[in-house]
């Protein structure tokens, strides 16, 4: 998975042309950790047909705000720089709903 | 044939983790599901200090690891899953799981637990992750230097108000009744701490904003008055409902869908048992989870020995 920051993501998830998946995450939110494991999963599973990224909000917190992310965790999918689908929320946030979210936008 | 187990505990929080532990104590086989995180919602409870002996680690996270590792050491199994249904008409009961698993097992002990109520109230869905927040330890770092709400008044409203100003510059509680539900050390704590300003006998309305939070509307219960109250956050600690949804009609429960079970935690159905935040209980905390836990454990033992062995 591409780990993001502020100076790359423009440029992996905005400039990017094809669907790009970006799980945001920190450092004190147990329930992202937790699906961490699976999200890795999921990224091997569907690597090859959509862009598989993270962003620790907790070293970048701005960047997640400039996103409209301020709650853990979120899961965006974006096409041609745009939001499409999101889902946030540890009870709404699974390996099944994260995979559903991956296969509806391949 | 595949393995039988002693015991299947659905869930992983305290009660789970403290019914697996005294199970592989006893030489059961035991076999945790847990469909999310362990620890349940204690592992997103930043301060825990009312947990016996956890002084000097108070932290949920921590302690909930503790209590895992514990029962690891002595065997206890863990499998992150779903449970999507049950055939428990035989004496070997079958767990089905969402990936398509037959897990067969002599006992069962729900342990589920409970999760955050949802208000419902406009703006609260839309606004998700976008400042409206059900869980303080992951999302306060947002805060850092922003105002937020807080609705609620039991022990977690004014325990995640108390860890939020360690983030945020001002915390307002706001809180249906006159006074707070929760224990008196901590209330103590809360209106001592310059960060906090607390709004009585107060229920929000509507949760506004463009894309994310600006602003909540409030209602005073007593004068009907509306307040439009700019905040940057709004975390919501308005009760708890149990995740029970699953054994519906299998088991007894209540109304809400609290899990009957006797002091021996034993549920309607002989060799199902409850322990924990998802039984009809008048404490739902740590401490009386992992209480529950043993007991289950230890009458699904004395199930098996009396109506399985002979």
């Amino acid at each position: 998975m591409i780990e993001l920051n502020k100076d790359n993501f423009d440029e992996e998830v905005l400039q990017a042309t094809g669907p790009v998946l970006v799980d945001f995450w920190g450092e004190k939110c147990e329930p992202c950790k937790a699906l961490m494991p699976d999200v890795h999963a999921l990224a091997e599973k569907y690597g090859d047909k959509m862009k598989m990224c993270k962003l620790n909000t907790t070293q970048n917190r701005r960047l997640a705000i400039g996103q409209k992310v301020l709650g853990l965790p979120t899961f965006i999918v974006y096409k041609n720089g745009e939001k499409v689908k999101e889902i946030s929320g540890a009870e709404n946030c699974t390996m099944e709903t994260v995979e559903n979210l991956i296969k509806e936008n391949i | 044939m595949s393995k039988v187990y002693d015991v299947v505990i659905i869930g992983g929080g305290p009660a789970g983790l403290s019914a697996g532990l005294y199970a592989s104590r006893s030489r059961m086989s035991a076999l945790i599901i847990e469909k999310a995180k362990w620890g349940g919602q204690a592992g997103t409870t930043e301060e825990l200090e009312n947990y016996p002996g956890s002084i000097e680690m108070p932290t949920g996270p921590k302690l909930m690891e503790r209590m895992k590792s514990q029962a690891e050491a002595f065997g206890t199994e863990f499998v992150k899953d779903e449970v999507t249904g049950f055939d428990i008409s035989d004496k070997i009961k079958k767990i089905i799981s969402g990936s398509g698993k037959e897990i067969s097992t002599r006992t069962i002990i729900i342990a589920t637990g409970a999760q955050p109520v949802i208000l419902g109230i406009p703006g609260e869905m839309e606004l998700r992750g976008k400042g409206v927040s059900y869980c303080a330890t992951c999302d306060a770092d947002f805060f850092a230097e922003l105002e937020v709400v807080v609705v609620g008044g039991g022990d977690a409203a004014v325990e995640e108000a108390i860890y939020l100003t360690k983030f945020a510059e001002k915390v307002t509680i706001v809180h249906r009744r006159d006074e707070f539900r929760a224990a008196k050390s901590i209330v103590e704590k809360a209106i001592n701490n310059d960060k906090i300003d607390i709004m009585w006998d107060t229920v929000p309305e509507e949760i506004y904003g463009d894309g994310i939070v600006e602003g909540i509307k409030l209602r005073n219960v007593k004068t009907n008055e509306i307040t439009d109250f700019r905040t940057d956050g709004v975390f919501m600690f308005v009760g708890t409902k149990p995740i029970s949804e699953f054994v519906k009609g299998i088991v007894e429960m209540d109304p809400k869908g609290y899990i009957k079970a006797d002091e021996e935690m034993r549920t309607s159905v002989e060799g199902i048992f409850a322990a924990g935040d998802v039984r009809i209980k008048s404490l739902r905390q740590v401490v009386t989870a992992a209480a529950d836990g043993a007991i289950a454990a230890v009458n699904a033992e004395k199930y098996i020995e009396k109506n399985l062995e002979h």
